[in-house]
C-alpha cells in the first residue's frame, strides 16, 4: 500500500497559531488531543452523541470527534484549556462552588457547550438549561449540580 | 488532651473539591492523555458470533501492511496465554456448586461471546492499526448460540464450556428457619415472576492501557482505568514473572467506574503489559465506544419466582425465592452478584423464614461482572413488588406495611443468618428505619397527595401516582485498606492511600479526615491514589467501600502523626504535651500565642540532619494506619416519588423525588448527595431507558449511544435529599458507605408509583427495566 497522503493545514487555537501536516482522514478530536497534545478535550463515543469533545469553532460549539482535522484549516478553535484567562471563566468556577461535577471527564465538553449557550441566553430559566445540557452526556451526577452551576454561572456573567 | 476545636470538626461540612482546578481546566491526567515517544497503537479483532469454534485465523496481509509491528494471535502468545484468574472464590456456603471458567487474553479454540478479542495489532498509530485489523480473516464454524437466562438450562442447549456437562455455573442455597412451615399457616402467599434485564455501566471514559517497559531501570509501567491499581500491578507481577517492585500501576484521574473497571482482568489489561515488554516499545490501547458494549462487563440479568407469606395484618412470615442469574461467558467474579441479591432481598424487614436458591449460568453474552448496585437492586425489587402485592391484597396503606415489618431499633446488630458477599454473616450492624419513612412520608407529601392531590389530578383527567421504597445496602466491605499521612516542610500535608478514584471526591472527603487533627484546612491536604509506586497497600474502590475503609484509615494515621506534632512542638516549645494546641496549620501554647512553631517547622526539626537523636525514633512527622472491618456495614434508606404518565404518547415526568439515606456519619454532605443524584439517574436510566438487547443470535442490537440511552439532563428529575444518621458501630467515625444506594431501589419505586398512576389498566408491572415502547404496549396493546 502506499504512503497516506497529507495535508497541510493551519489555524488558530486557544489565541496561537497552529501549522500542521495531517491524513485527510485524521478526526479534529485526535488531531487536538495527540499532535496538538490538548488533551483537556476528551473522547467518549465518537459518534457525535455524549459531547463529552465540543469544542469552539470560530466561536460555535462543535462535535470535534464527527469532524475532520482538515475541515480546520484556516478556523480559529478554542478548547477548555483556553477557557480560563488569568483567572477561572465564571463557568468553571461556578462548577466548582456548584459541585458540578464528579469524576470530570464530561465537563470540559459541557463547558465548551455553555459558552455560547450563555453568550446567547444570558439569563436562562431551568427548563432552558436542561434542554441546552440535554446534548451532553454524564453519568455521574445526575445533572442537578450541573444545572445549579449553570444557573450559578450565568448570575456571575450577568454581574 | 485539650485543644482548640474537637478532633474530626471538618467531618459533616460542604468542602469544595480540591481535585476540581485540575479538572475544570484540563489539566487533570486521563489514562488517554499518556503521550510516550516512540508510542504505539492497539486494535483489536473480535468475534463477530456469540458461539462458534474457532478454526483458523490468516494475519499474512495484516502483518504486511504498513505501519503494522506486530500482530498476535492465541498461539502467538506462547506459554503466557492462560485464562485469567477467579478473582472471588465462593464464600464458604454449606449447599454451593461451583463451576469457573474465565476469560482469555485471545480465543484459542473457540468464542463465546460477541465482541470477544481473537487477534491484537500493534501498529504505528490507531488508524493503521484499525486498517489491519480489517486485514485479518478470521474463520468460525458457528455454534447455536446460549442467548437467555432460561435457554442455558434448557433441554439440548449447547455447552459454553464443553468441560462442564451443562451450563450451570453454581447452585447456591441459603436458608434460614422453616419456610414451608411458617407458609403453611400463612393468611396469604403471593408468588410472582420477577425479571429485570442487562444494562451497561456507561461511564464516560472508556477502558484504556498505556503500558511502557523500560529495560534500562527494569520497571514496567502501566497506566490503568481500573478500580483497584494495586491487585493489577500484584497480578500482571505475578502474570509476568517480575517482582512486583518492577511493576508500577498507576491510575490517573478515572473517567467513571461503576463498577466494571474493577473487573480484573481483562485481556487487554494482560496483553498490553506483555506486548511492551515483547517489542521494548510503549503501547496505547484505548477502547472506542462500541468496543465498551462488546468488551467492557456488564450486568443485571436475573428471573426470580418468589413467594411472600404474611398473616393477616401484613407482617411477614417468610419469603421464597428461586432465581437465575445470568453471568455471560465467563465468571471471574464468582457468586458476588447472586449473593448480593439474595442477602439484599431481606431489606430492612425482619423476615424470621427465608428459603433462596440460585442458579448462575453461563450464556453466550458478555461476560457479568459488578455494576453499581451489583445485583442488590433485585433484591430489592423482588421484595418490595412482593410488600406491595401484599398491601394491595390486604388493604393496608404501602407505607404502613413496610412499617409494621421494619426491624425496630433495638434489634441491632441483626443476624440474618446466611452469609454475605464478603465471607462474613450477614449481620447489620446498626439502623433505624422508621424516622427515614416518616421524613420521607413528609417530604413527599404522602397523605396530602392521597387525600388532596390525588383527586385533583384525577378531576384533571391526569394520571399521576405516588411511590415509597424501603432497602438496605451493604456497603463497605474488606479486607482492609490504608493511608500514609505526612507533614511536609511548607507545612502542606499529604496523604498518600491505595484505592484509586473515579469522582467520588477523595481528595477532599480524605482531606477533611486528616485536617481536623492537624489543625489544617481540607484545601493544605494533598491526597495522593491510585499509584503503587507511592502506596504499596489495598485492594481497591469497590462495594461503597471507600470512605469507610480508606477514610478510617486516613484519620488513624491523621491522629498518630498528631501525636508526632505535639511531641516534637512540645521539646520545641519547652511546653507540656497538655498545654498545646494546634491550630491554623501550627501549634501553640495555649493562652501564650507568641510561644507557637508552624508544622512545617516541626516537620524539619522531626527530620534532623546532623545530631543524634533518641534510639527508636522515627523521622519526620509521618504515619501510617491500616483499617479492616469485621465486616460491612449496612446502609438504608427511603425513596419516594411522584410520577405522571402522559397515557397517549407513554411518557414520563417525575414531578417529586425524594431520598432519605442513612449513610451514618457524613464526612461532606455535598459529596454524598452528589453520589445519591448520580445513582439515582443510573437507576432511572435502569428503569426506564437503558436496556442492552440481544437477538437470538446473542447480537447485541444497540451498541452505540443513539441506540442505547442514558438518561440526558431532561430525563433526570430534581432530586430532594435528607438524611438520617445511624453511625455505625464497626469503624471509629461511624461511616456507612454511599456509592451505590442512589441506583438500587428505583426500578422498584418506579414499578409502584407506575401502577399507582396507571390503575388496573397495565396490570402489574413485574420487569424491569420498562422502556418508551414497552409502557406504550402496555397501555395501547401491540
Amino acid at each position: 500500500m502506499d504512503e497516506p497522503q497529507h495535508v497541510n493545514i493551519s489555524g488558530m487555537v486557544n489565541g496561537s497559531r497552529f501549522e500542521s501536516e495531517v491524513e485527510p482522514r485524521l478526526l479534529l478530536s485526535d488531531f487536538l488531543r495527540h499532535d496538538l497534545q490538548l488533551t483537556g478535550t476528551h473522547v467518549g463515543c465518537e459518534h457525535g452523541v455524549c459531547g463529552a469533545c465540543t469544542v469552539l469553532l470560530d466561536g460555535l460549539a462543535v462535535r470535534s470527534c464527527l469532524m475532520f482535522a482538515v475541515q480546520a484549516d484556516g478556523r480559529n478553535l478554542t478548547t477548555v484549556e483556553g477557557l480560563a484567562g488569568d483567572e477561572l471563566h465564571p463557568i468553571q468556577t461556578a462548577f466548582h462552588e456548584a459541585h458540578g461535577l464528579q469524576c470530570g471527564f464530561c465537563t470540559p465538553g459541557i463547558l465548551m457547550s455553555l459558552v455560547p449557550f450563555l453568550r446567547d441566553n444570558p439569563d436562562p430559566d431551568e427548563q432552558q438549561i436542561r434542554e441546552a445540557l440535554s446534548a451532553n452526556l454524564c453519568r455521574c451526577t445526575g445533572y442537578q449540580n450541573i444545572v445549579a452551576a449553570v444557573q450559578l454561572a450565568a448570575k456571575k456573567m450577568r454581574a | 488532651m485539650t485543644t482548640t476545636g474537637t478532633i474530626g470538626s471538618l467531618i459533616g461540612e460542604s468542602a469544595p473539591r480540591n481535585e476540581d482546578h485540575r479538572l475544570l481546566t484540563g489539566d487533570a491526567l486521563f489514562v488517554d492523555d499518556v503521550h510516550l515517544d516512540g508510542m504505539l497503537h492497539v486494535a483489536f479483532v473480535r468475534s463477530d458470533y456469540a458461539h462458534g469454534y474457532l478454526r483458523h485465523v490468516d494475519l499474512s496481509e495484516a502483518r504486511a501492511h504498513l505501519g503494522v509491528i506486530a500482530v498476535y494471535a492465541a498461539d502467538d502468545l506462547g506459554d503466557y496465554w492462560a485464562p485469567g484468574p477467579l478473582l472471588v472464590p465462593p464464600p464458604p456456603i454449606e449447599r454451593c456448586e461451583f463451576r469457573s471458567a474465565t476469560q482469555v487474553p485471545l480465543a484459542k479454540d473457540k468464542v463465546r461471546h460477541v465482541g470477544e478479542a481473537i487477534v491484537m495489532i500493534v501498529a504505528e498509530s490507531r488508524y493503521v492499526a484499525e486498517d489491519a485489523a480489517a486485514l485479518v480473516e478470521v474463520h468460525i464454524d458457528p455454534l447455536p448460540p446460549v442467548a437467555t437466562t432460561e435457554g442455558a438450562l434448557a433441554d439440548g442447549a449447547a455447552r459454553i464450556h464443553e468441560q462442564f456437562d451443562s451450563n450451570e455455573a453454581a447452585h447456591v442455597v441459603q436458608e434460614k428457619g422453616d419456610y414451608e412451615a411458617a407458609a403453611a399457616g400463612a393468611a396469604h402467599r403471593i408468588r410472582r415472576r420477577f425479571k429485570m434485564d442487562r444494562g451497561a455501566s456507561a461511564p464516560m471514559e472508556n477502558r484504556g492501557i498505556v503500558a511502557n517497559w523500560d529495560e534500562q531501570g527494569g520497571e514496567l509501567t502501566v497506566w490503568d482505568t481500573t478500580q483497584a491499581p494495586i491487585p493489577i500491578r500484584n497480578g500482571l507481577a505475578r502474570m509476568l514473572g517480575l517482582p512486583e517492585r518492577q511493576v508500577r500501576v498507576i491510575a490517573p484521574f478515572i473517567g467513571g467506574g461503576f463498577g466494571p473497571k474493577i473487573m480484573m482482568f481483562y485481556p487487554e489489561e494482560v496483553l498490553l503489559p506483555w506486548a511492551a515488554m515483547q517489542l521494548k516499545r510503549p503501547v496505547k490501547w484505548i477502547e472506542d465506544r462500541q468496543e465498551s458494549f462488546f468488551a467492557t462487563t456488564q450486568e443485571r440479568e436475573q428471573i426470580h419466582d418468589a413467594e411472600l407469606a404474611v398473616d393477616a395484618e401484613g407482617r411477614i412470615l417468610g419469603v421464597s425465592d428461586s432465581f437465575l442469574c445470568d453471568t455471560g461467558a465467563y465468571n471471574p467474579y464468582g457468586l458476588t452478584i447472586p449473593i448480593n441479591s439474595q442477602c439484599t432481598l431481606l431489606g430492612p424487614y425482619a423476615v424470621p423464614n427465608y428459603w433462596s436458591e440460585f442458579r448462575l449460568v453461563f450464556t453466550n453474552k458478555p461476560t457479568v461482572t459488578p455494576v453499581r448496585g451489583a445485583g442488590r437492586q433485585h433484591g430489592v425489587f423482588v421484595m418490595e413488588r412482593l410488600l406491595d402485592l401484599a398491601a394491595s391484597e390486604l388493604g393496608i396503606d404501602r407505607a404502613e406495611i413496610r412499617r409494621r415489618n421494619y426491624l425496630p431499633p433495638d434489634a441491632f446488630p441483626h443476624d440474618h443468618e446466611i452469609l454475605y458477599q464478603d465471607f462474613a454473616p450477614l449481620v447489620y450492624d446498626s439502623g433505624n428505619y422508621e424516622p427515614a419513612l416518616d421524613k420521607a412520608l413528609e417530604m413527599i407529601g404522602w397523605d396530602q397527595f392521597k387525600s388532596e392531590l390525588r383527586p385533583a389530578y384525577e378531576a384533571e383527567g391526569r394520571s399521576v401516582g405516588i411511590g415509597i421504597v424501603s432497602y438496605v445496602e451493604g456497603t463497605g466491605v474488606g479486607p482492609y485498606e490504608g493511608a500514609r499521612v505526612t507533614i511536609q516542610t511548607d507545612g502542606r500535608v499529604c496523604v498518600t492511600t491505595g484505592v484509586g478514584t473515579q469522582g467520588q471526591g477523595h481528595f477532599t472527603s480524605f482531606a477533611q479526615l486528616v485536617a481536623g487533627p492537624l489543625g489544617v484546612t481540607a484545601a493544605d491536604v494533598d491526597v495522593i491514589t491510585g499509584d503503587t509506586a507511592k502506596f504499596n497497600w489495598g485492594t481497591g474502590t469497590f462495594a461503597s467501600r471507600g470512605a469507610v475503609v480508606a477514610g478510617n484509615a486516613c484519620h488513624a494515621a491523621a491522629l498518630a502523626v498528631r501525636e508526632k506534632v505535639l511531641m516534637t512542638a512540645a521539646a520545641a516549645l519547652g511546653a507540656d504535651h497538655e498545654e498545646l494546641e494546634i491550630a491554623d496549620g501550627s501549634v501553640h501554647v495555649r493562652d501564650a500565642p507568641d510561644r507557637a512553631i508552624s508544622l512545617g517547622d516541626l516537620a524539619s526539626l522531626a527530620n534532623p540532619l546532623r545530631g543524634a537523636v533518641k534510639p527508636g525514633t522515627e523521622p519526620g512527622l509521618e504515619a501510617t494506619a491500616y483499617f479492616g472491618p469485621e465486616h460491612g456495614t449496612t446502609a438504608s434508606g427511603v425513596h419516594a416519588m411522584v410520577l405522571e404518565v402522559d397515557r397517549e404518547t407513554a411518557t414520563l415526568n417525575i414531578l417529586r423525588y425524594v431520598v432519605v439515606h442513612d449513610c451514618g456519619t457524613v464526612i461532606n454532605p455535598m459529596i454524598v448527595e452528589g453520589q445519591i443524584h448520580g445513582g439515582v439517574a443510573h437507576g432511572i436510566g435502569n428503569s426506564f431507558y437503558e436496556q442492552l438487547v440481544f437477538d437470538e443470535g446473542a447480537q447485541l442490537m444497540n451498541a452505540s449511544f443513539m441506540d442505547y440511552l442514558l438518561p440526558t439532563a431532561t430525563d433526570v428529575p430534581h432530586i430532594e435529599t435528607a438524611h438520617v444518621t445511624t453511625p455505625s458501630p464497626l469503624n471509629p467515625l461511624g461511616i456507612k458507605g454511599v456509592g451505590e444506594a442512589g441506583a438500587i431501589p428505583v426500578a422498584a419505586l418506579f414499578a409502584q408509583a407506575l401502577e399507582d398512576a396507571l390503575g388496573s389498566d397495565v396490570g402489574e408491572i413485574l420487569e424491569m427495566p420498562l422502556s418508551p415502547n414497552l409502557l406504550f404496549k402496555l397501555l395501547h396493546g401491540d
